[in-house]
């Protein structure tokens, strides 16, 4: 969504009837391979051409007991042939393999959408574990919605039944039977599918035969099959796009990536030390693969483990990064605090999920945001950026190492769990375009009698960095209050004052490097400003350009650099009439615009585990102009 | 490490710092056996890094002209792993003490023994927490009084050298803080690649003073104290007396020194090792030296090592990485603007 353009098309600009787009959400039971068909059926999407966001939504246990709602798995994607920012408020058409995920999802659907539910899973045994005393594809309770069903199960049996598969294993196809159908609706190329699926199934040829089957089977149902005027094939074209090479991202790849070029812009190693834990782990995964890079990971015993384990590493001359969620980012506050005190480049990513807690460890949240700027003891700032799209975490892991390398000091990068794993088609970015920024270790050892000076200040007040092995710029560092310049340890109040200060306006002085504050949409001075940060930028974007085109006088800002913010960022607020700020927390974002700037900034807050719908932001955008 | 390092004297390897630890501190001791062992070593000053966490014995590198991190509360061992894999060349020693390694770093302490990172680990036990003012220890005897168990402590101690062999630790030593012998329990440390652990019996003047006497005591000292020696027999008081294994028990007990069945020590006998660790007090000396020492590989070198097979053959191109998967392109803008 970031990075295909939101380049207004003539037909949007003009109001008239809608561009295409369809809301699909693929729900059934854990063990079902809904998340692999999304990421197919995505895949698919991005190669016509449509651009697209995904929102996977998975229950936290790994195999909840088969057919019950805790056990509902759901994939759900907006794709269209306009610029699309969100995963969509409501799916169009919903695809449940089961009656326990036609119960946690029916809902959902807007009025008029379509149902396709696999006839063959609605047993009275799966019924009764749903939760539903009579069968709903029997009686009138689905009114609102236009309802197709047939036995997907015993089509799939059908289908793979010359492999000679087991009646479990060959059931198991059935989500590739699903996702031929629904190939069929869109109009989309199976190859591309049919040639992942030989690849996945490299080493077992039977059961690429039986998966390509039974995909098959579900295209030629749809072909074949008389089903009136419910299911008919839609041809979406392609969304407006700038040319060039696309690919689709995930956050957590993006993120990975992102860190890999940061290392290499500032010529550095790389070490990753972090501790599994949802839904920060596909980071470590990502890296763990890439050593050619001159990356190390670390899985360490625990989470204080995996920052210190970093933290030593930077303290030897490499870039130090770990990972969390929340409660892992809890654990290593301590650590934190030496790194500021040491004052060493590190970078802290956070995948936020619902808190507090254990809270939601699957479900998205924003909650971190106090935890980022202020949580932790003493007076101890350090930068925060927030990434709000997949691709945008790219560019946000390139500016955290830079940051971190130019200041000497740890940087938190905000993302969470709807970015970690939501997909978005990016623009692949030319590498030979960015600017290296390489890190200089300090390596002349002080003239005779002259003693060590690490805590000596540049211009932008930084440190040197001195890696063990130097020889002649031997010296001590610590957590422990010290005198400015030499490092050793002070605890006289002139010094603890000096250093506080300092430690201070090196992080304020960040702001020096950053740009100011552009207006995502809208123009200054409006009468409404929406301000978000991290992901809401999705739904936040879509409700005010809705809102605009209904001639309200609105404007979105999206903040990348939480703190130090951009220097012009106040006096921009100040400029609107009205601020509203649409968070997935309690308003964090909107206490501290208010404690900065003195601005009345009001808050919009949801904390449901899900993210914004447009159409809630846009609610709020009416009210606060009424 | 490999080529010769600068011929130095003690001196050298101290600080300009003024040291700060009570006057007749058991650090003082120990500080003085390092700086005067590391000219022995053949390494060089800034190849050295000693990494500690929090109390007494972590002030440690700021008195020594090397490379030095005081870090927090028990997580030098995690500090020190980060140090180590990020550059191998580096000679680092981990200083701690009873509460920082066992009690709140206890986590880190068995994971680095378990993963056997090449360093040295000192851990000077006194048996309470100095620093902040008494308290007692993972270490300290069931019955100690101090301030926050005024009527005895009721939890039994841990044996910092058992821990030290169940977390799967290659080399195991003890020494005591002023006697002779522990420049060459250094030494051996030194010697062995791989998690060193040292447990170092260190007395504290201020709130635990002469805990160790019962085997440190210079009258005790002969019948109470068991120093190792490789292909060596088990003898002590003065030669008198032996140790050797009731083989019907399973245990090792206390034997006239002319009995046949004196032990001949193996320090890579993982069994004696931990025999001679857990021996009882009564009527039994203190094993002190290098109890075991049976070298495996170290973890850094399978980092390395592993890292460079990843590696081999494929070449760093962000282009290339950036571009993975598959892809699409866009020729021009399908809508017209």
């Amino acid at each position: 969504m970031a990075s295909a353009t939101h380049l207004l098309t003539e037909r949007e600009a003009t109001a008239q009837p809608p561009v295409e787009a369809v809301v699909v959400r693929f729900a059934g039971d854990s063990g079902d391979g809904m998340q692999l068909t999304g990421g197919q059926f995505t895949l698919s999407t991005a190669l016509a051409g449509n651009d697209l966001a995904t929102f996977p939504d998975f229950p936290a246990e790994i195999r909840a007991p088969q057919g019950t709602t805790f056990g509902v798995s759901a994939f759900q994607i907006n794709f269209g042939s306009t610029a699309i920012d969100t995963a969509g408020d409501q799916p169009d058409v919903l695809i449940a393999m089961n009656p326990a995920a036609l119960k946690v999802n029916a809902e959902a659907l807007r009025d008029g959408g379509l149902i396709i539910a696999d006839e063959g899973e609605f047993t009275a045994r799966n019924l009764a574990k749903a939760g539903y005393d009579a069968n709903p594809l029997d009686d009138d309770s689905l009114a609102r919605w236009q309802v197709v069903r047939f036995n997907i199960s015993q089509l799939t049996l059908d289908a793979v039944k010359p492999f000679g598969l087991g009646n479990k294993e060959a059931l198991r196809c059935k989500n590739m039977w699903t996702l031929g159908l629904a190939l069929w609706m869109f109009d989309r190329d199976r190859q591309p599918i049919v040639d992942w699926l030989k690849s996945k199934f490299a080493k077992a040829p039977g059961l690429a035969e039986a998966n390509i089957a039974a995909l098959n089977a579900g295209h030629a149902y749809g072909e074949t099959v008389e089903m009136g005027a419910s299911i008919r094939q839609r041809h979406i074209e392609p969304a407006p796009a700038e040319p060039g090479l696309y690919r689709t991202v995930t956050g957590a790849e993006a993120l990975a990536v992102g860190l890999v070029a940061g290392a290499q812009l500032a010529g550095l190693n790389m070490f990753f030390g972090s501790y599994p834990i949802t839904p920060a782990s596909p980071l470590l995964h990502h890296l763990a693969r890439l050593k050619e890079f001159g990356i190390t990971t670390f899985q360490a015993e625990d989470e204080i483990a995996a920052i210190c384990a970093a933290i030593g590493a930077s303290y030897a001359g490499q870039l130090g990064v770990t990972s969390s969620s929340g409660p892992g980012i809890a654990l290593k506050t301590e650590a934190m605090g030496l790194a500021v005190m040491t004052e060493l480049p590190l970078i802290i990513v956070n995948s936020q999920r619902g808190g507090p807690s254990t809270g939601l460890p699957t479900k998205t949240e924003q909650s971190d945001l106090y935890q980022a700027v202020y949580g932790r003891n003493g007076d101890t700032p350090l930068p925060v950026i927030a990434a709000r799209s997949p691709a945008d975490a790219f560019d946000c892991a390139i500016e955290a190492v830079r940051i971190a390398t130019r200041y000497m000091t740890p940087v938190i990068l905000l993302t969470d769990g709807y970015i970690a794993n939501a997909a978005e088609p990016w623009k692949l970015p030319e590498m030979s375009g960015f600017a290296p920024f390489p890190v200089t270790f300090h390596d002349t050892p002080p003239a005779e009698g002259v003693g060590v000076m690490p805590y000596a200040r540049n211009d932008e007040l930084a440190r040197p960095w001195i890696k063990p092995g130097t020889p002649g710029l031997e010296h001590r560092i610590g957590g422990i209050e010290k005198a400015p310049g030499s490092g050793n340890i002070d605890y006289s109040p002139e010094a603890h004052q000096k250093m506080t200060d300092t430690r201070s306006a090196k992080v304020l002085g960040v702001a020096d490097s950053i740009p100011d504050q552009a207006i995502a949409l809208g123009s200054e001075g409006a009468k409404l400003a929406v301000v978000g940060w991290g992901s809401t930028f999705g739904p936040i974007h879509q409700a005010v350009r809705r809102a605009q085109l209904r001639g309200l006088d609105v404007a979105h800002v999206h903040v990348r650099h939480i703190w130090p913010a951009p220097r012009n960022l106040g006096t921009l607020l100040q400029g609107f009439e009205r601020i509203i700020v649409p968070e997935l927390n309690m308003g964090q974002f909107k206490t501290l615009l208010r404690d900065q700037y003195l601005v009345d900034a009001r808050p919009l807050n949801k904390v449901s585990g899900l993210p914004f719908r447009i159409a809630e932001i846009e609610a709020a955008i009416e009210e606060a102009l009424a | 490490m490999n080529e010769m390092a600068k011929v130095t004297t003690a001196k050298d390897w101290a600080s300009d710092q003024e040291v700060r630890w009570c006057p007749g501190c058991g650090d003082y001791a120990v500080l003085k056996a390092v700086q005067r062992t590391m000219p022995d070593l053949n390494v060089a000053r800034e190849k050295t890094v000693f990494v500690s966490g929090i109390g007494c014995s972590s002030r440690f590198p700021y008195y020594m002209a090397t490379y030095g991190f005081h870090t927090i509360h028990g997580r030098a061992p995690a500090v020190a792993t980060g140090v180590k894999l990020a550059n191998p060349e580096l000679d680092v020693w981990i200083i701690t003490g009873d509460g920082d390694a066992l009690s709140i770093g206890g986590n880190h302490t068995m994971h680095l023994l378990r993963r056997n990172l090449d360093c040295q680990v000192l851990l000077f036990n006194n048996e309470i927490y100095g620093l902040t003012k008494g308290q007692y220890s993972p270490t300290s005897r069931i019955g100690t009084r101090s301030p926050s168990t005024p009527f005895g402590s009721v939890d039994r101690p841990l044996r910092p050298c058992a821990f030290a062999l169940g977390s799967g630790a290659r080399f195991v030593a003890r020494a005591i803080d002023v006697h002779k012998g522990l420049p060459d329990v250094l030494k051996a440390a030194h010697a062995h690649k791989g998690a060193s652990f040292v447990e170092i019996f260190q007395n504290c003047v201020v709130y635990n003073d002469d805990v160790f006497a019962p085997f440190t005591a210079r009258e005790f000292a002969g019948d109470k104290q068991l120093w190792l020696a490789a292909g060596e027999k088990m003898l002590f008081a003065g030669g008198t007396k032996g140790i050797a294994l009731d083989v019907e028990r399973l245990a090792l007990k206390v034997v006239e020194a002319d009995d046949p069945g004196v032990i001949v020590h193996d320090p890579k006998n993982r069994s004696i090792a931990h025999m001679l660790i857990e021996m009882p007090g009564e009527g039994f000396p203190v094993a002190l030296g290098v109890l075991y020492d049976d070298p495996a590989p170290t973890f850094e070198s399978a980092v390395v090592e592993q890292n460079a097979a990843a590696a081999s053959g494929k070449t760093p191109d962000l282009q290339a990485l950036v571009s993975k998967g598959q892809s699409w392109m866009v020729e021009k803008e399908p809508h017209k603007l």
